[in-house]
């Protein structure tokens, strides 16, 4: 008796080993900042991940093979993006990572991933040169200069706008970047920077700087950091009686937080951005309808940021027929036409994709659609 | 015109300057009292200040007490858990060489630091939006609403803290205890209460601190202490370590050189400007602006 349920166990341990084999899970690595300054973008980045996976799995997996995405948490801290790289790599083994979400973690990861040969796709990173780091960095959304260049140009057209101020993080690559392109193109356009102020990263006092904006009295008050930040300084240049002045702003913006962290100051503020949860693109509109069903909440753009770095991922996957680092590497690079949520994606020679902003307005505490612009 | 800056703007960076440096002064204040009467830095202090933003982030938003109430609540919160720090971290170590208590003290900050990590997330939260934002204009120097409550809370406090030290009894026994405290045992003063009644004051003013950053710049998180606090410190060392008007003036000094630096210097400079002054401070005047030099007894 003892011995025929030993047999019976083994027999079935060698079945239930010999299925896992046979459809071995494509491992995906995921670096996110689930935690930390950026978690809202973070969360979001890991729920429409999931959600996807859980979407390609009923649909029956990639090749016939089921997908299994490693979440790793980088608090937004470039140092624990780049053990998360590490750990996914050498650890987990994955033949491909989805991340970072913020470019000063994607700047830190992806040299580790060139390192070693593995692809890395970042959804969300906007600043230039993250992909120019190798050919194994990719990414999904548009850069950071076009951002600066279309709120420069709908500040001089649609605000009629002829002098502008910013105030910007000099210690955040992206918020420099940023900077520098809006004030090219602004210049560009006819119109005068006329104030030119900094911070650095985590100070939550701006009355010096706001002070020095005030006397010049600009136009718009460009402001390309993230919510946590730019609902503070908004705040204070009201209290200052900084009153003319529209705020305009980047992607950085787009979280639910930024309206209770800002209160009355930010109304009417615009800011760029990659999608628009009013799209009437039938994808937009199923990706919206699965992902409010699953997470109780309108996805961010974030959201469907990193919807759309899967699907590229699973097209390149697809396409290159096998799970290999190489092979997806180079399917990756001749990514062309793919159905997304925020538009249809190719990526140019330079691993970036071609794709339209949008720009929206803060009204009544609602992101509201204003209007499309092409780079 | 000074240096192509006109009066106005001078002006308003005076005022930005007074509303950041009455924070720091709150927070100094605490650091001061502990130290001169235990002659201990309590580097918990900056943490102590978190945890009180956060007393009353919890008050107002899941308890729905008014701002008005929810201060007071805080700073008793604060108060206690001082009190809890001092039982448990410090007074065994009274008799210990100071260092032991020092380096017991950055351990109860990174304990509650990272505490408060696990326990209200590290993400930043909004302070709920207590009053519309009114803003006067007088002569092209601005003033808030807000900005107004808060030099105002933070000058009551002052006034309150020096009228207990300077007027009352126990203000005199804490003064005594400071001054030498197994003199002031003969005298049949209860030491350890004093001490406990100090952690118990330093900890609700850093906690009124606290609530006034979450009020005025409407962000706070978990980490937040550690700036703050080493600022307060600096404030504190500055005006004289161990001497409360001390660190009114340190705090003040402290507030307005920031807020100077990065308006007419540069930002990058922000943090820099706080431990320059210190660095000239103690090369010329050792034991701070109003401290007096005192030998040691031998």
């Amino acid at each position: 008796m003892l011995r025929r349920s030993i047999i019976l166990a083994l027999a079935l341990l060698v079945l239930v080993g010999a299925a896992s084999y046979g459809a071995e899970e494509i491992k995906i690595g995921l670096i996110t900042s689930t935690t930390g300054d950026t978690a809202t973008f973070g969360i979001s980045v890991r729920n429409a991940a999931l959600l996807w996976e859980k979407q390609v799995n009923a649909r029956g997996g990639i090749l016939g093979r089921q997908v299994k995405i490693y979440v790793e948490d980088d608090k937004g801290m470039p140092s624990d993006a780049a053990n998360a790289a590490l750990k996914l790599i050498n650890q987990t083994k994955v033949p491909v990572i989805i991340g970072a979400v913020t470019s000063n973690c994607t700047l830190a990861a992806a040299p580790i991933a060139q390192a070693n040969k593995v692809p890395i796709l970042t959804p969300t990173s906007t600043n230039v040169t993250v992909t120019q780091i190798g050919k194994y960095v990719f990414r999904s959304c548009f850069l950071d200069p076009l951002q600066g260049q279309v709120m420069a140009r709908f500040a001089v057209s649609t605000l009629k706008a002829s002098t502008a101020a910013m105030l910007y993080d000099v210690s955040s690559d992206y918020s420099m970047g940023l900077a520098e392109s809006f004030k090219k193109q602004f210049e560009a356009l006819g119109g005068k920077v006329v104030a030119s102020e900094t911070y650095s990263r985590g100070e939550s006092d701006f009355s010096a700087q706001l002070t020095k904006i005030k006397r010049v009295d600009p136009d718009v008050l460009w402001l390309p950091d993230y919510y946590n930040t730019v609902g503070l300084i908004t705040r204070q240049a009201r209290q200052l009686g900084i009153k003319k002045a529209t705020f305009i702003g980047v992607d950085g913006w787009d979280s639910s937080d930024l309206v209770p962290l800002a209160g009355d100051s930010i109304e009417g503020g615009y800011f760029s951005n990659h999608y628009s949860a009013e799209s009437t693109r039938p994808m937009a509109v199923a990706f919206i309808k699965a992902y409010t069903d699953a997470y109780k909440a309108t996805p961010d753009a974030l959201a469907a940021l990193a919807y759309d770095g899967c699907l590229v991922v699973e097209d390149a996957i697809r396409r290159a027929g096998k799970v290999d680092s190489e092979a997806i590497t180079s399917a990756l690079a001749t990514t062309k036409n793919v159905e997304a949520v925020s538009g249809v994606l190719t990526l140019d020679a330079d691993r970036n994709p071609i794709k339209d902003a949008v720009v929206l307005q803060v009204k009544g505490g609602k992101f509201v659609y204003v209007t499309s612009v092409s780079p | 015109m000074l240096l192509g800056f006109d009066m106005s703007q001078i002006l308003q960076q005076l005022v930005n300057g007074l509303a950041l440096g009455s924070v720091y002064a709150l927070i100094a204040l605490g650091y001061t009292m502990v130290y001169g009467i235990v002659r201990l830095i309590n580097f918990a202090h900056g943490d102590v200040f978190m945890l009180g933003a956060y007393y009353g982030f919890f008050a107002i938003t899941r308890l729905h007490i008014p701002f008005i109430l929810a201060m007071p609540i805080a700073m008793g919160l604060a108060a206690l858990t001082g009190v809890i720090i001092e039982r448990l971290a410090y007074r065994p170590l009274r008799q210990a060489p100071r260092i032991a208590a020092l380096i017991t003290a950055i351990g109860v900050s990174l304990l509650i630091q990272n505490l408060g990590l696990k326990l209200f997330e590290s993400r930043p939260r909004p302070y709920p939006q207590i009053m519309r934002t009114i803003v006067w204009d007088v002569g092209g120097v601005v003033f808030s609403n807000t900005q107004i409550v808060m030099l105002g809370v933070a000058l009551l406090l002052m006034v309150l803290i020096s009228l207990f030290v300077y007027k009352t009894k126990t203000g005199k026994a804490l003064r005594a205890v400071a001054f030498d405290r197994d003199a002031a045992r003969l005298m049949g003063i209860d030491s350890d209460r004093i001490i406990l009644i100090t952690f118990a004051l330093g900890s609700a003013l850093a906690a009124a601190g606290g609530v006034l950053v979450g009020f005025y710049y409407n962000r706070i998180t978990p980490t937040m202490g550690t700036m703050y606090g080493l600022k307060a410190f600096v404030a504190a060392v500055v005006g004289g370590i161990g001497i409360v008007p001390g660190a009114m003036l340190g705090g003040v000094i402290m507030g307005i050189a920031e807020v100077f630096v990065v308006a007419f210097v540069s930002s990058t400079l922000k943090d820099a400007i706080a431990f320059a002054v210190l660095i000239v401070v103690l090369l010329v005047k050792p034991a701070g602006l109003l401290g007096r030099a005192v030998r040691e007894k031998v």
